[in-house]
């Protein structure tokens, strides 16, 4: 037994891609990024990213074939992320894998592209326990799910309120002259810095904010305190400590984060988490989580981190989930969903 | 000038849907859906459709002809994707058309047919027109291009774009002219009408600015402005 051939497409914001996998099996994860085009801009600019998909599905759908070296004719289902994300980017992929599924006469599967960030970690660490916690980080995603069966019954346990953390990231690298994406140039320069240098706030950790916000995340103070500090320092006609600077701002994001997902775990009796997203790649984050996770008798799963960032085998294991699960497929008439709900796992 | 032999689908997502089929050079049978939002939803089904109801899967076409526009980029990128995804599925050679030129072209077979230079026009949205200008052997003299209507020269003017200006076109409206593309014409003159490869006529850039100046104070340090200026090039 060896589970049905999936191929998934993925293209809710600024990655191309096509995966294929045989169950659990891994065939082929092809992704395109047009991150570099949006990087002058400072941030994913939705018409350039669209743009790029159309130029990229074809070919990515081409490579994923030939990598994962099967006939298409083999194929038992098409599965595409539905949404949320980007629309005008989110529409390109649909649109491939409707053809796909009626040229081959598929079943079509529209999944949540969230479910899929967690859904991925069985490709590289097997079947998900029940439940389990998931902490999503990225430049679109800050959500702690309480995921108790992956195809049909996720919980939002907590939410960024404003920015995602990754979003966080790109401010202050642009605040400190660094460059897009923010993620591994704070990263790398936190490596010479001292973490302890400054003491940025935490976000949502005050006792007020813990009754209505315990789980929730807000990142917006930490970047205004961050902007703040750099204003004063050079009023002052201080030197600006770049190493320092990334290195305390990443402790503050870390810290929080790892410090909710925990709790959280604890709340609800969790023993097993997994991350998922593209700030997941964060040194600093798998560090003092697995650390915490320790401490608190937690067990970590962290696929790596290319099944971290948006990858379409994330959708296709999803997608021989769902398939395994026998739940329905989609009718070919779907539309993208660009604020689908994390609860809603398949279109 | 021979015809493509065998069955041909057009799809053009530049306003609404519309597709449609030719055998031998002619054509057969056509559906269209006037919204411009249901592009996604419908396409794929209503060619699922169309082909069922001649008995047809897309591995029986021998070409699949696709509009590049100029129209609204959304649509017009959910019909090349599907094209060009249907072509690589089904192993059926895919080449694109200017959605003006199908109109001109269908034009030229109508009684109404221009008799010297003429326009084909469509909506661009933001107050302007996309359009081409053509002679009366159906040749593309200028365009496509994206402007003012008051910048269209005045002769005969057809294709959807004069519906949303009449008072612009009183009297360069032809009766009778088309206005919308006739899918399956395309199909049945597909080897008549310039293969302009696969890429959306897109005329205009996307709106986005490169950001210049940072909100903080920090905009006075210099060592960091041109810091960023070198990652922002
Ligand atoms: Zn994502």
């Amino acid at each position: 037994m060896s589970g049905p051939l999936v191929l998934g497409i993925e293209s809710s914001c600024d990655e191309t891609s096509v995966g294929i996998v045989r169950g659990t099996e891994l065939l082929a994860n092809e992704v395109a990024s047009s991150v570099e085009l949006h990087a002058r801009f400072g941030g994913v600019v939705p018409e350039v990213a669209s743009r790029a998909h159309l130029e990229a599905m074809v070919p990515t759908l081409e490579r994923a074939l030939t990598t994962a070296d099967i006939d298409l004719g083999e194929v038992d289902a098409i599965a595409v992320t539905a949404g949320p994300g980007l629309m005008g980017s989110l529409v390109v992929g649909l649109s491939a894998a409707k053809a796909l599924a009626s040229v081959l006469k598929v079943p079509l599967y529209g999944l949540n592209h969230l479910v899929g960030h967690v859904a991925v970690d069985i490709l590289e660490h097997g079947p998900l326990p029940s439940p389990v916690l998931a902490l999503l980080v990225s430049g679109g995603h800050t959500q702690l799910l309480l995921v108790r069966d992956i195809t049909s019954d996720i919980t939002e346990v907590g939410t960024t309120i404003d920015d995602a953390a990754g979003e966080a990231y790109d401010k202050v690298a642009r605040l400190l002259g660094l460059a897009y994406p923010g993620g591994p140039v704070i990263d790398k320069a936190a490596q010479q810095g001292d973490p302890k240098a400054i003491a940025f706030p935490r976000g949502l950790t005050a006792r007020h904010d813990m009754v209505k916000h315990r789980f929730d995340y807000s990142f917006s103070g930490l970047k205004t305190a961050v902007a703040r500090f750099v204003e004063r320092a050079e009023r002052d006609g201080e030197p600006i400590n770049v190493p320092d600077i990334a290195a305390s701002f990443q402790e503050a994001v870390a810290d929080v984060l790892t410090r909710k997902a925990v709790d959280a775990c604890q709340e609800f009796d969790i023993e097993q988490m997994v991350l998922g997203g593209g700030v997941a790649a964060n040194s600093r984050l798998r560090t003092l989580m697995a650390e915490r996770c320790e401490q608190a008798g937690v067990q970590l799963r962290r696929p790596r981190p290319a099944l971290c960032t948006d990858n379409g085998a994330m959708i296709a294991v999803l997608g021989s989930q769902v398939i395994e699960a026998g739940r329905a497929p989609s009718s070919l008439q779907i539309s993208a969903d660009s604020g689908m709900p994390v609860t809603q796992v398949l279109a | 000038m021979s015809s493509q032999s065998g069955w041909v689908l057009a799809i053009d997502t530049a306003s609404g849907i519309s597709i449609g089929l030719a055998h031998n050079g002619r054509p057969v049978d056509s559906r269209s859906e006037t919204s411009s939002r249901k592009h996604v939803e419908e396409l794929m089904p209503m060619t699922d459709e169309l082909l069922n109801a001649h008995d047809l899967v897309a591995r029986d076409l021998s070409l699949i002809g696709v509009g590049i526009g100029p129209g609204p980029f959304t649509g017009l990128r959910i019909g090349i994707v599907t094209a060009r995804t249907l072509g690589l599925v089904a192993g059926v050679a895919v080449r694109g058309f200017s959605s003006l030129d199908a109109i001109a072209l269908a034009w030229l077979t109508d009684e109404t047919r221009p008799d010297g230079d003429f326009v084909v026009t469509a909506d661009a949205r933001r107050k302007e027109l996309y359009w081409a200008t053509y002679n009366a052997s159906g040749a593309r003299i200028t365009g496509p291009t994206v402007s003012d209507p008051s910048e269209l020269p005045e002769l005969p003017t057809g294709g959807p774009g004069v519906e949303v200006y009449p008072e612009v076109f009183a009297g360069r409206v032809v009766p009778g002219a088309p206005r919308h593309l006739d899918a399956a014409l395309a199909a049945a003159m597909i080897d008549r009408l310039t293969d302009t490869g696969l890429e959306p006529a897109y005329l205009r850039k996307p709106d986005a600015k490169v950001p210049r100046t940072r909100k903080s104070a920090l905009a006075s340090n210099t060592k960091l402005r041109i810091a960023y200026r070198q990652e922002a090039r």
